[in-house]
């Protein structure tokens, strides 16, 4: 399994088997058959998605020592824990598939791997934080829900964990932005300029649009996919704009209006142009905050380089003293 | 100082949610060694009171079967005679 580029010839009725057990809903596990095409896909993407989770520490995590009070620090910190821990997951899913974790590592700070760039954006107040959690960990439940049901089996499982921990997340945003709406005039028009920062980048979260999006296909084909952008990008804007209404917000999007004819006659809003120019700009590295979050990434990772030394040091000598003992 | 260019071992993580029922493998961490393995699976995997108890187990240790072989590992369907629907017991003797 190391060609690179075309199947071989031998490999066909491997693949023919691997696709219908997809068809059947069946999960593909590491040591299975898989074709090369799918096992790439799937250590991009989940590499992609660890990085963004680790990434999304940041600029939460620039809030930590100012949140307003100690109930909220808590919070704050256990939801950037969680972070973590979802980036870690994510990775263990991605060496399942033979991909180092080193490797990863090295691709994240060199700039070679992607992540989301809605984590290229700054977070200026408080109500930021707030915006962030309704709207962008909103947006990646949206994303994250069909992926508990994805054919990778690894993949799944790390996603059905994620999601359960991230519903407190999308919740302590919310509450940050209702709290903040029902306060004083500035702290209304604070939450008001945050939800006008993060709604197109959020919106954007989900990807191009389904025209420009070629890979959409055989993802679906092979149920690592279950929605296509645009799919999951109108239902969030569905969720999203009664609950601004809610707290008395305004989604910054003046062509946002209800159709009724959408959804097979359920209704649905229709949304404002979205601006394209602006995603490629910062997935291609010229966003607000890109090179300070690879930065910063960079320096915690040299200066963690003594601890990584002594944890390997201790461990070898542990070792031989065990050795001895024996 | 250099930092050696290979990843710490990848350890197996198991809880165990509650007594009698058995540790559930539940994902991988990295760790250099025992104790940092376990510190490492609780950090990562037990935040919400999960369990009572946490193995890890160098994920290079464990011998596993070659899923293409599944079906000499799991012979059945020529052995239905290890099942009880093979015997014939008349209905009124009721549930057996």
């Amino acid at each position: 399994m190391n060609s690179d580029t075309n199947n071989s010839v031998n490999e066909i009725p491997l693949i023919e088997e691997f696709q219908k057990k997809i068809d059947r809903d069946e999960k593909i596990e590491p040591k299975d058959f898989m074709p090369e095409a799918y096992r790439k896909t799937l250590i991009r993407q989940i590499g992609q998605h660890a990085h963004s989770e680790v990434v999304g520490m940041l600029p939460e995590g620039n809030w930590i020592t100012r949140a307003p009070t100690l109930k909220r620090k808590l919070s704050l910190l256990a939801k950037v824990q969680d972070e973590a821990g979802h980036g870690l997951y994510l990775y263990c899913a991605a060496e399942t598939l033979g991909k180092s974790r080193l490797e990863m590592t090295e691709e994240l700070l060199s700039g070679k791997a992607k992540y989301s760039s809605i984590f290229n954006y700054p977070t200026p107040t408080w109500a930021d934080i707030g915006a962030i959690g309704w709207l962008v960990d909103g947006a990646a439940i949206m994303n994250q829900i069909p992926l508990c049901r994805c054919s990778y089996g690894p993949y799944a499982r790390a996603m059905i964990r994620i999601c359960k921990e991230e519903s407190f997340h999308q919740r302590q945003g919310y509450e940050i932005m209702l709290t903040l709406a029902r306060g004083t005039k500035d702290q209304r028009e604070m939450a008001q300029r945050a939800l006008n920062r993060w709604w197109w980048p959020s919106v954007m979260m989900f990807g191009p649009s389904d025209k420009d999006s070629p890979n959409t296909e055989t993802s679906v084909k092979w149920k690592i996919k279950r929605h296509t952008n645009d799919e999951l990008r109108e239902k969030f804007i569905d969720a999203i704009v009664p609950q601004a209404k809610k707290i008395g917000l305004t989604i910054p999007d003046k062509d946002l209006k209800w159709d009724k004819k959408r959804n097979n006659g359920l209704g649905g809003y229709a949304h404002g142009k979205i601006d394209w120019e602006e995603f490629w700009k910062v997935v291609k590295g010229n966003g607000p905050m890109n090179n300070e979050r690879i930065s910063s990434k960079k320096k915690a990772w040299d200066e963690g380089l003594w601890v990584r030394n002594a944890a390997r040091m201790h461990a070898s000598k542990n070792q031989s003293t065990v050795v001895a003992a024996e | 100082m250099a930092e050696e260019k290979k990843d710490t071992d990848l350890w197996e993580v198991f809880i165990q949610p509650k007594n009698g029922l058995s540790h559930r493998h539940c994902g991988s961490i990295h760790a250099s060694d025992r104790n940092m393995a376990i510190l490492a699976a609780r950090n990562v995997y037990a935040r919400r009171g999960e369990g009572q108890s946490i193995w890890v187990v160098k994920s290079k240790d464990i011998v596993s079967s070659d899923p293409n072989e599944k079906a000499e590992n799991f012979s059945a369907d020529d052995k239905i005679y290890r099942h009880p629907t093979f015997y014939d017991v008349p209905d009124d003797v009721g549930h057996m």
